[in-house]
């Protein structure tokens, strides 16, 4: 499975090599089952697909440079289905700042441990939604709660689901 | 030149793309521009798996619904069991047809009924990709005749509005958004007051001032103020109501359900419209300039 390394400071340290297309297969599936998902399953909309995406292959890629670009590209892409409502960058500059956050962790941390990965996945989300809040209150002077037990609620559930999904996903690993 | 340690590169990197959309942001705020291109291209490109993925969800929503949840009950034999398995599973599938038809034909109904207003059917094919806002897609767009800021409704009641209109798709903004609104009206004291969406399943009405009465399950109808709505279409009934200064806060259950839409209609105008059941009352302020009807086409 672990099929390349890395030397970063001390440690040798595991980057995940995936199969071909997997990546943008992926996000590309991610954001179009956003898209259509909560229309049959109302609760589903409390899901972030997108931002699943790319907290896994930050965490799997090892790489701040691919994880902050694969965040942006996937950021920009679900502003561009949100709506003119929604500003190109508000999505971008979250998952770019959180696809290098969960790249560098990732380069630091066992991230492979399910309990880890639930915990990390909270934390970002929660670090997403924030980063969500400060663009609006400072960039578009948009009131907007900081937290919300909506948010509590979402992160745990984004949370469960991403244990699940990062184990389906880990199959699209080179071997 | 000052060379960059490899360490910091990523950083420096970081750094110039969180400016460089920090400055896509402002551009679009200053110029009122939301990145026209961008969009069109994503939503083209996404609107065919997006319809795919939609009509895919909604057979695996009805086959749960009408298959698995009614398995269990059964406690005939095995052969039976198969025989009657398969033809649930061809009832399902009639089922959701009968059930689309039913949804049509009420669609239809509200059409004929209402011949003086142009719209169009169009299904959802998708919602917002994000918690940002509260959108939702259809299936059509520029070449059906839909264009920006046309109201869309269904029979039971204002849903939103165009905001943006793709040349095979479009998005619109629900009522419950943030920044949507509608003009409205409570329809037993006419008190007028437009409605807008706070980002929750109810509105609010914001501008009705303490010493009106208005009463709880009282319904709330479209003013035609805004030039998007006929006068006397349903917004919602009233589900609460509190005090405050020097206005009342009213929140309203919206007519439409929002949550679980599937067919709309678009209304196929940018003039103020009347209804057939209202009074011409030949006041009507002229159209905005450049608002012309686009024909109606490929009515469903």
């Amino acid at each position: 499975m672990n099929d390349a390394f890395d030397m970063r400071g001390e440690s040798h340290i595991e980057v995940h090599k995936f199969r071909a297309g997997a990546i943008i297969i992926s996000t590309l599936l991610a954001l179009v089952i956003q898209a259509s998902f909560p229309i049959h399953f109302t609760k589903a909309a409390i899901l972030d697909l997108p931002l699943l995406v790319t907290i896994y292959f930050g965490l799997s890629r090892r790489n701040p440079s691919t994880g902050l670009l694969l965040g942006m590209v996937i950021g920009l892409l679900q502003d561009s289905l949100s709506g003119p409502t929604v500003p190109l960058g508000l999505h971008g500059i979250a998952k770019t700042i959180i696809g290098y956050l969960a790249s560098s962790i990732g380069a630091r941390l066992d991230t492979e441990h399910p309990a880890a990965r639930f915990a990390l996945t909270a934390a970002f989300f929660v670090a997403h939604q924030g980063l969500m809040v400060l663009t609006r209150r400072i960039l578009l002077a948009q009131p907007e709660p900081w937290f919300t037990m909506h948010l509590f609620v979402a992160a745990l559930v984004n949370a469960l689901v991403a244990v699940f999904l990062f184990l389906l996903l880990d199959r699209l690993r080179k071997n | 030149m000052v060379a960059i340690p490899s360490r910091h590169k990523s950083l420096v990197l970081l750094a110039g793309i969180i400016v460089l959309q920090v400055l896509l942001l402002a551009v679009q705020i200053k110029r009122q521009s939301q990145g026209r291109l961008i969009r069109v291209w994503t939503v083209g490109a996404a609107s065919p798996f997006e319809r795919a993925g939609s009509y895919g969800f909604g057979w695996i929503r009805d086959t749960w619904r009408h298959y698995f949840a009614l398995q269990n009950t059964t406690k005939e034999s095995e052969q039976i069991r198969r025989e009657n398995d398969a033809l649930k599973l061809q009832i399902t599938q009639l089922q959701g047809k009968a059930a689309e038809a039913d949804r049509l034909a009420v669609l239809l109904n509200f059409r004929r009924s209402h011949g003086e207003v142009p719209m169009i059917g169009a299904r959802v094919i998708g919602t917002g990709a994000g918690t940002a806002s509260l959108t939702i897609q259809l299936d059509r767009g520029e070449r059906d005749g839909i264009r920006k800021n046309m109201g869309v409704i269904t029979p039971d009641g204002v849903v939103g509005k165009v905001v943006e209109a793709y040349p095979n798709a479009s998005q619109v903004l629900l009522l419950t958004d943030k920044e949507s609104g509608v003009g409205a009206m409570l329809a037993d004291s006419r008190i007028q007051s437009p409605v807008g969406g706070q980002g929750e399943p109810l509105l609010v009405m914001k501008y009705v001032p303490n010493d009106d009465e208005v009463n709880l399950g009282e319904r709330v109808i479209t003013s035609g103020m805004d030039r998007i709505f006929p006068r006397d279409l349903p917004v919602g009934t009233v589900a609460e109501i509190k005090s405050g200064n020097p206005f009342k806060l009213i929140h309203i259950k919206p007519a439409a359900n929002l949550e679980r839409l599937e067919e709309v209609l678009v209304l196929l105008s940018l003039r103020p419209l009347e209804m057939k059941n209202e009074e011409n009352t030949g006041d009507a302020q002229p159209p905005a300039p450049g608002a012309a009807n686009p024909r109606p086409v490929a009515k469903r």
